[in-house]
């Protein structure tokens, strides 16, 4: 948090010492968020196919939700706690949809294998 | 038999602070924010969510490939993504308590955004004009609502920035005032993710599929 009072040996680096990441970090992180948006264009343009085509792009997007939440949302300055706090309940929140999705998947395999059979 | 808990020191415990104390002012707020800004990704998981389930029940109707025009979304991508940008350099003139150039790329920021909404609300038009209408399929059902809840965020981002311009200008970069800022910053850059996760599952995955 930027205005912290929590005492410790090695303080957090917090939104005060934002000088110290200067304008010129915004503007990589910037023309990265570009070069990663044209990539995902790429994508398309390129026709990949398969795996590689859905993996690429969730990758990308991945990189560049990350890199906003990192640089521009300041996580990166943030105390580890508050990273731990915001970050890992949109991962549960990923792995309980996969869960589901295995869970319907078998649903409607079941479905498909037994309330079909009369018709 | 009671037992009398000391420190090495032979001091007694304390476990709790008894004098009074003072804590920093809007000590709270970002971590207060950052659970607002979760509890609103909560509201979009779920409208991805209804899409990932509706996205490809065209019931006969448009499918993405014949609606989505991906030069006008490179545009939007790139006038939000040009948005965080400027609301950086706002951010680092706040910081050295630059009234004026703070206010002028909040204002550079609220056109980029105003520029978002008005090319949704033109897409929108275009999709409707040509019956793609809502109640069309379990699809556009779904796509308006997700995009639309999207681009309202992004208004009401626009009416708060604008609120806040107006604040500054009365009473400057006050410590309130930069904890404000701080906070629409961190709702921006939430748009700006979520955007980014609406261009890659709606527009992107829907031309591909």
């Amino acid at each position: 948090m930027s205005h912290s009072a929590t005492a410790s040996a090695t303080p957090a680096p917090s939104h005060d010492d934002s000088q110290q990441h200067p304008i010129r970090l915004y503007l990589v992180v910037w023309v990265w968020l570009f070069i990663l948006s044209v990539g995902s264009y790429m994508v398309d343009i390129l026709q990949f196919r398969g795996l590689l085509r859905w993996g690429l792009i969730l990758a990308l997007m991945l990189l560049k939700a990350g890199l906003i939440v990192s640089i521009f949302m300041h996580m990166r300055w943030e105390r580890l706690a508050l990273s731990y706090a915001i970050l890992v309940p949109p991962v549960l929140i990923l792995v309980f949809v996969a869960l589901m999705a295995l869970e319907a998947n078998y649903t409607q395999l079941t479905r498909v294998l037994f309330l079909n059979s009369g018709t | 038999m009671s037992t009398k808990v000391q420190t090495v020191d032979g001091d007694a415990v304390a476990f709790y602070d008894l004098d009074p104390h003072e804590h920093p002012a809007h000590g709270s707020t970002m971590l207060g924010f950052w659970l607002y800004l979760m509890s609103d990704c909560l509201i979009f998981a779920t409208l991805f969510a209804i899409y990932g389930v509706l996205g490809g029940n065209f019931a006969a109707g448009p499918s993405p490939a014949d609606l989505f025009n991906l030069p006008l979304v490179a545009v939007s991508t790139g006038a939000l993504l040009l948005s965080s940008i400027t609301y950086g350099f706002a951010m680092l003139e706040m910081e050295q308590n630059k009234q004026g150039s703070t206010q002028l790329w909040l204002a550079i920021t609220g056109v980029l955004g105003a520029v978002f909404p008005g090319l949704t609300l033109y897409e929108f038009y275009h999709m409707i004009h040509e019956g793609a209408v809502p109640q069309r399929s379990a699809f556009l059902s779904s796509f308006f609502v997700l995009v639309g809840t999207h681009a309202l965020h992004v208004t009401f981002g626009i009416i708060w920035l604008v609120t806040l311009m107006v604040q500054i200008g009365q009473r400057g970069l006050v410590p309130a005032n930069q904890v404000r800022v701080q906070c629409l910053s961190m709702f921006w850059h939430f748009l700006d993710v979520i955007w980014i996760g609406v261009f890659t599952v709606v527009y992107l995955m829907g031309m591909l599929r």
